[in-house]
């Protein structure tokens, strides 16, 4: 059900933009106006989020500790998982962003005879995870080729990088295929695994295959049914000059398949504030893994901290005075 | 232990495979052996929380007030705008998947839904049908649903089989702590008087008298002065501890569980030994009689209205710092929230341990010392005469209570002593200890005889474990520094693992401890002849 709904809307996104520069001429419509909103939105999306989180405070100092904490002079503190300074908080941080710390841990936890549970097996999850996210990028920055003029020297150094198994003609770009197998990777892992399965929501699955269609429209362009590069590149760089302007001769070769692709882009940047792919933004603030573990020996303020009712020293002396005396408790008041 | 508690052999088969039904069309259901009682009217009205009233889950009607769904969802906002925590857990979680077998309360019982993304996703599913626009623009889809009286059986259900143990936190990519957000589900249900009386009893009687088992002054100092006369028939040793005495050093705070009941009684025992070995000046306090608090099960309000009284006693007694005992939620609590809610703390002095001269600066703000890093720090210094070889009838693993393993970071302490008093010492297996440690089953206020099944399940993983040490090393002692783990786990081994004791790491301290004028020790603490212990068998 999830699926069959997230896969629906995809085609019908996919469709929207193949109408609309095919039957109807929406060209402008397609490759400036709604690729300028997408932008737009996300930008104000993400900022609105981002303050709308930092709004809330962090009324107590949190943190999972993943490892030994600063004690004893002799006692080997793990600096990283159980930091007690900003450095080893950076480092922290720094580890779980750019290698997804965390997710190495995993392992799978099976039921075999005896009983007995055992924990163990390659984290997959992590490498398609790191794969996925690093490719994606790789993808991102490769595509700026399109939009600068000239183009920094690093991004052709990377799009080299990328290509360089020279196969073929034009270059085998790896990352494109690296994101296309690890987001494949990541949807079956959430059909075959039953547990996962059972959790999935349409909202998990329809970014999977959002992705899936800017991978597919993109290679199926760069290798199949080519689209004249020139002309995109007119375009993507009048976009980023802010001087939109659609080529002269509409995009050359099979254009439909590129404003899908753009199309498709266009929804995953403005649909990305609104949906779990926050993530990206919402890691930054885990208060779990952004705080130092010094919580005895700097205190920790909390801003809405409030009196409460206790029940005294004096009113339990009161209750049981009496008994005290007797059992040779001292007392205040006699 | 209840008789309809099914075999090991059957509760292990487990079924971690989900049903067909999806989990918001799947009802709950109050199975005997996993619910706790609710919390007596009589305990709410202690602590002034809302709707006291006679109720159990398995009635048709809970007796909600009138405007219950308001109060959940204004209730949900206030946290929303309290606590960072609780809007971004609610936000970014992509349910990848990775936590769903780190929980032992699925691993030991397949339900889904306590699988930690699921658990999350009970709150999160009414957070984005009231907060969110894609919640109520999508409605299912989006994974949001409308907030029913059956959702609050749900919660009810499952975030009291929630122990707030972390182990997921560690695994998830985002750090989201279901911890926290089970504390903050509990706060909601707590605001419609939806809570357990494991839990809020011992609070009130925590509030009113002191400590969770509502022993009053006269009858907590009579126990310990028990415990003294043990000690003096089993080592010759005569100790008079002190009690709301003014101007000691230290005030020694530990859970009312170890004044109590067998086993912690001995690693109380422990304390009182060692403290007479080395010469502490410090007092009990009856005021301040509890380590632990179960508010922290209840909301952050209570955790605080309990938690208040160890630096007003402190500051009334006049002592220097405080030293605190082996217990779990405690340190949470202490580490976590104390210095935060109540302190600052600026009538105390920086922790300095009067034997050794050390400073504990880790401490500087809070003044508060654990006791394995007091102990640790006096081995290290060679200030404890003793003789590891009276353990040697014990072959001791160490269970890393939640806690004090993921909320604190307190590992090497506890292994570092033991290694001194106990020569033979072996670690269960890496994935679970120190911070992948498992969970006792009944911690946060789950250890009642009530949910019992769902405790043995819960308990499964950690005595798995054990059972793993036990087959291939022969351990038969299992310690830890946790009085709700002294009470959770015999049963738990007994069920599971019926040939592994329980201790404190204190009472294997005070065992090895080569006290002033003590006779020939013959016993051990617990009465046993030593080196004829019912443990001693080859296996």
């Amino acid at each position: 059900m999830n699926i069959a709904f997230s896969i629906l809307t995809v085609v019908v996104i996919g469709l929207i933009p193949w109408i609309g520069t095919t039957a109807v001429n929406l060209q402008y419509l397609f490759g400036i106006i709604i690729p300028y909103a997408a932008v737009i939105i996300f930008l104000l999306g993400v900022v609105y989020r981002i303050v709308k989180w930092g709004k809330s405070p962090t009324p107590f100092r949190i943190p999972t500790t993943c490892g030994q904490q600063k004690t004893l002079p002799w006692i080997k503190q793990n600096r990283i998982e159980n930091p007690s300074n900003v450095v080893g908080v950076i480092i922290r941080m720094a580890l779980e962003i750019l290698a997804f710390r965390s997710l190495f841990r995993t392992t799978r936890a099976e039921l075999k005879e005896g009983p007995r549970l055992a924990y163990g097996g390659f984290p997959w999850l992590w490498l398609a995870a790191l794969v996925f996210h690093y490719a994606f990028l790789t993808v991102v920055i490769r595509h700026l080729r399109f939009f600068l003029d000239p183009v920094p020297f690093f991004i052709a150094w990377l799009a080299r990088l990328d290509g360089l198994l020279e196969v073929g003609l034009p270059v085998y770009m790896l990352s494109g295929f690296a994101l296309f197998a690890a987001v494949s990777y990541l949807f079956i892992r959430r059909v075959v695994v039953p547990q996962l399965r059972y959790i999935s929501l349409a909202a998990d699955y329809f970014p999977l295959f959002l992705i899936l269609c800017i991978a597919g429209t993109g290679i199926l362009m760069r290798y199949f049914f080519k689209v004249d590069v020139i002309s995109v590149r007119e375009l993507a760089v009048s976009l980023a000059g802010f001087q939109p302007k659609l080529p002269d001769n509409g995009i050359g070769g099979v254009s439909y398949l590129f404003y899908m692709h753009l199309f498709y882009v266009s929804v995953l940047v403005a649909y990305f504030p609104f949906s779990k792919l926050m993530h990206s933004g919402g890691i930054f603030l885990s208060p779990t893994r952004n705080l130092a573990n010094t919580n005895r020996a700097v205190r920790h303020i909390n801003p809405w901290n409030y009196p409460v009712k206790v029940h005294t020293y004096a009113e339990y002396e009161d209750d049981f005075r009496e008994q005290m005396k007797e059992a040779q408790i001292p007392v205040e008041r006699d | 232990m209840a008789n309809d508690i099914p075999t090991p052999e059957e509760l292990a088969k487990i079924d971690h495979k989900p049903p067909r039904k999806g989990w918001m069309d799947t009802p709950t259901e109050f199975r005997p052996g996993t619910w706790s009682y609710p919390g007596k009217a009589s305990a709410l009205k202690v602590l002034d929380l809302p709707n006291p009233r006679e109720w159990q889950p398995t009635d048709e009607d809970w007796k909600l007030p009138e405007n219950w769904k308001e109060i959940i969802i204004d209730g949900l906002k206030e946290r929303l705008d309290k606590f960072r925590s609780l809007k971004i857990f609610m936000d970014i979680c992509v349910r990848c998947g990775a936590c769903a077998d780190k929980c032992h309360f699925f691993l030991g019982s397949g339900d889904p839904k306590n699988m930690p993304v699921l658990r999350a996703e009970l709150l999160r599913s009414i957070y984005k049908n009231e907060f969110t626009k894609a919640g109520k623009l999508l409605g299912k889809m989006a994974g949001a649903r409308e907030l029913t009286k059956d959702v609050i059986k749900e919660w009810f259900s499952y975030f009291y089989q929630c122990s707030e143990c972390r182990r997921c936190s560690v695994f998830c990519p985002y750090g989201i702590d279901t911890a926290e957000i089970t504390i903050l589900a509990r706060e909601l249900l707590t605001l419609i008087g939806c809570n357990i009386n494991w839990i809020l009893e011992p609070a009130a009687n925590c509030f009113m008298t002191g400590n969770h088992l509502g022993l009053k002054p006269h009858t907590f100092k009579e126990n310990i002065e028990y415990m003294v006369d043990d000690i003096e028939e089993y080592t010759g040793v005569k100790i008079e501890p002190t009690f709301n005495r003014k101007g000691a050093e230290v005030l020694f705070i530990t859970p009312s569980g170890d004044v109590f009941a067998d086993p912690g009684i001995y690693t109380l025992m422990g304390y009182l030994m060692l403290f007479e070995h080395i010469g502490l000046d410090y007092t009990w306090s009856t005021y301040a009689s509890e380590g632990g608090n179960f508010g922290l099960f209840t909301s952050h309000e209570v955790m605080k209205r309990l938690n208040a009284k160890m630096y007003a006693e402190a500051k009334r007694l006049g002592v220097k710092w405080i030293l605190g005992g082996e217990c779990g939620h405690m340190w949470r609590v202490v580490n976590q929230y104390m210095d935060t809610m109540n302190g600052p703390a600026d009538f105390l002095e920086g922790p300095v341990s009067p034997i050794t001269g050390t400073r504990f600066d880790n401490a500087a703000s809070t003044k508060m010392v654990h006791i394995t890093e007091f102990t640790a720090d006096l081995i290290k210094n060679n200030r404890l005469k003793l003789d590891p070889s009276r353990n040697d009838h014990l072959k001791v693993t160490f269970h890393d209570s939640c806690n004090p393993a993921r909320a604190m970071g307190l590992l090497e302490e506890p292994r570092y002593i033991i290694k001194n008093v106990c020569n033979n010492f072996y670690e269960m297996p890496e994935n679970t200890i120190k911070e992948q440690t498992f969970c006792c089953g009944g911690g946060a206020g789950l250890n009642n005889e009530e949910f019992m099944e769902m405790r043995l399940r819960g308990g499964f993983p950690r005595a798995n474990a054990v059972d793993y040490v036990h087959q291939k090393h022969g351990v038969n002692m299992l310690s830890c520094i946790c009085a709700i783990d002294r009470v959770t786990l015999p049963p738990l081994m007994e069920y599971w693992v019926p040939e592994v004791g329980v201790c404190g790491v204190h009472e294997l301290v005070a065992n090895a401890l080569i006290m002033e004028g003590e006779n020939e020790r013959e016993y051990n603490l617990r009465g046993e002849l030593i080196g004829e212990t019912e443990d001693n068998e080859d296996v």
